[in-house]
């Protein structure tokens, strides 16, 4: 049976509308861009609690601060590209210094934005967030486990990045799968590889495990979808159960999910590890399919990267220290 | 034109005297911190605190009080000071002012001090979140007001304009902006002036014209005149439609001799000679009791 299709920015404007009756002082503030995110569809439903703030990013950080004081959860509706570039000494002062209760609803995230190339793609955004202090940073892998995040994320007191995407992918997870702030979860277990991914990627690192599974290559895929706490504990676990760990993310390998896993790695379990993502460049406009495959994202780009390190480790080669990174 | 009561003008002027004393020697002790931004803006703050805000130094998370932000974050010394001394903290906890462990930061801190509604200190910030209180307030249907003190040189910043725009597109009447119009910033420009070379000019021109044009009510007052202040304080609480800004006009570095008007007192300690006839200066202009 064909896996069902979510896109994550309409699942995430359904569930602001599933929470609004629940948490009374929620609100949406908009930076124009609400028939792009979605949030028009919770202006539908509640006019009175969605606040247009027109094409003035930095004001509508510092607006959602003034209200999150009075003890309103004001969620952002805009693209990760600009609330993670243009208001960010905003987010640093008014919001995350203060450890106020704002939520940024990060539409558009990586390389997949209807073709509108490098100024609205954000390859760093998880390097920025991560870095700053205070910040609960979540990366949904599909539709399902974004809306079970959306409910913990509201009972989480404290500023919160959620990573969105745009356009609708397979799900990987079904309605029995639990979300827990802070933890990661093992997708499928396996001997061979470690496979540690967050975001969509995990859905593409799933297929990938499923490439490799043909040519005998056993993976045990850990999905991270929380950066920010991250779960250490899990992570050390996943590196233990084969000794080889595979990061993939579809972010700048510098600063991400790899770079967490490397931190991690390096203080408690070194252990030989790749990290696989977007190489430290920005994208371009360009169909899906063609991003995806140019920028070597893709679960085929995923499983060749997994059998280039385990042919490394397997011929005991150190990794050539090539490049600046 | 309503008439301000003799005796509460000459108890403010008080007031100030004091807050201005209290200022230098808490920079002198710091040997760290901002004197001239304080000095201009210590009559408006007098006035708010001890007259113009509805607030309970008891309670200062009263839910219906009054939300007050120093936009210009490096005027905090007189923020605190006139705090101290309306009674939300002991006043000799001015002297820990920049010190570390201190709940007096370089620059507001409302994790820290009870009765700072908003942090602040890069310039520019402070009144998009008093967008969002004045909002707020109408969402829930509360009286409470909202003001923000801003800096003539912090009005550079394009973020000012972007809350401007915005309190005005929801005619936010229940939020008031005040403007420390010293006409002086940290540096400035190059202007000739009466033959020196490096006097830094006006620092944004016609803010009145610039405000207007953005949809506000525009008030003006002398920024050391207590009756003038108070009175353009009560007609923006009384005025409707709009959001409200009060350009003061105000002197850096105001009550001390030396330090007005001179943008290097921006930023900078006195020495104990100064510190001496800074105070003396100040003590002489302690209101006679009429």
């Amino acid at each position: 049976m064909a896996p069902k299709m979510l896109a994550m920015r309409e699942v995430w404007a359904a569930t602001l509308v599933e929470l609004a009756p629940l948490y009374p002082r929620m609100l949406v503030l908009d930076g124009d861009l609400a028939n792009s995110t979605r949030a028009e569809v919770f202006e539908a439903a509640y006019p009175d609690r969605f606040l247009e703030m027109g094409i003035a990013e930095q004001n509508m950080m510092g607006v959602a601060a003034g209200l999150a004081t009075l003890g309103f959860i004001p969620w952002l509706s805009s693209f990760a590209a600009f609330l993670t570039h243009r208001d960010l000494d905003q987010l640093r002062v008014v919001v995350a210094q203060p450890n106020l209760n704002v939520k940024l609803g990060a539409g558009y995230s990586g390389l997949l934005t209807s073709k509108t190339g490098k100024t609205h793609q954000d390859v760093q955004d998880l390097a920025i967030m991560r870095a700053m202090p205070n910040m609960t940073v979540v990366a949904p892998a599909d539709g399902v486990e974004l809306r079970l995040a959306m409910y913990a994320i509201m009972e989480h007191h404290g500023p919160t990045y959620l990573r969105l995407t745009r356009d609708p992918a397979p799900c990987l997870f079904d309605e029995s799968h639990r979300f827990v702030l802070g933890k990661a979860v093992v997708v499928r277990e396996g001997s061979d590889l470690t496979i540690i991914s967050t975001g969509a990627q995990t859905v593409r690192a799933a297929e990938a495990a499923d490439l490799l599974a043909r040519e005998g290559i056993s993976v045990h895929l850990l999905h991270v979808p929380t950066l920010k706490p991250l779960d250490v504990e899990a992570i050390v676990a996943a590196a233990d159960r084969t000794g080889v760990v595979l990061t993939t993310e579809e972010h700048n390998i510098i600063g991400g999910l790899g770079a967490a896993v490397a931190e991690t790695l390096g203080e408690h379990r070194p252990t030989p590890m790749l990290r696989h993502g977007i190489n430290d460049c920005y994208g371009e406009s360009g169909p899906n399919e063609a991003l995806l495959d140019k920028y070597g994202l893709s679960a085929p780009h995923i499983a060749a990267a997994a059998r280039r390190l385990l042919e490394r480790v397997h011929s005991r080669r150190p990794p050539a220290p090539t490049g600046h990174r | 034109m309503l008439q301000v009561e003799p005796a509460k003008i000459t108890r403010l002027r008080e007031l100030a005297v004091e807050a201005r004393k209290l200022i230098v020697q808490a920079i002198y002790t710091a040997k760290a911190g901002h004197l001239g931004g304080p000095l201009s803006a210590t009559d408006l703050l007098v006035a708010l605190y001890f007259d113009v805000l509805r607030i309970d130094p008891q309670r200062p998370d009263w839910e219906d009080r009054d939300r007050f932000i120093l936009s210009k974050g490096h005027a905090a010394i007189a923020y605190y000071v006139v705090m101290a001394l309306r009674g939300y903290f002991p006043v000799e906890e001015v002297f820990t002012f920049d010190a570390i462990n201190s709940r007096l930061q370089g620059h507001p801190d409302m994790t820290k001090l009870p009765g700072v509604d908003m942090s602040t200190g890069s310039l520019g910030q402070g009144l998009s979140p008093g967008v969002g209180m004045a909002l707020g307030a109408k969402l829930l249907g509360k009286d409470f007001r909202t003001w923000v003190m801003l800096g003539d040189g912090e009005i550079q910043e394009g973020q000012i304009w972007e809350a401007a725009f915005v309190a005005s597109r929801y005619r936010l009447d229940n939020l008031t902006a005040i403007l420390d119009y010293n006409r002086l910033q940290q540096y400035g420009w190059t202007a000739e002036w009466q033959g020196q070379k490096r006097r830094p000019r006006l620092s944004i021109e016609d803010p009145q014209r610039k405000f207007a044009a953005f949809g506000w009510h525009v008030l003006e007052c002398d920024g050391h005149d207590m009756a003038q202040i108070l009175e353009a304080c009560y007609a923006a609480r009384e005025h409707r439609g709009e959001p409200t800004i009060i350009i003061a006009h105000t002197v850096k570095g105001k009550g001390v001799s030396f330090m007005e008007n001179d943008y290097n007192w921006h930023a900078k300690v006195p020495t104990e000679e100064e510190l001496r006839q800074a105070l003396a200066e100040l003590e002489a202009q302690r209101p006679r009791a009429s």
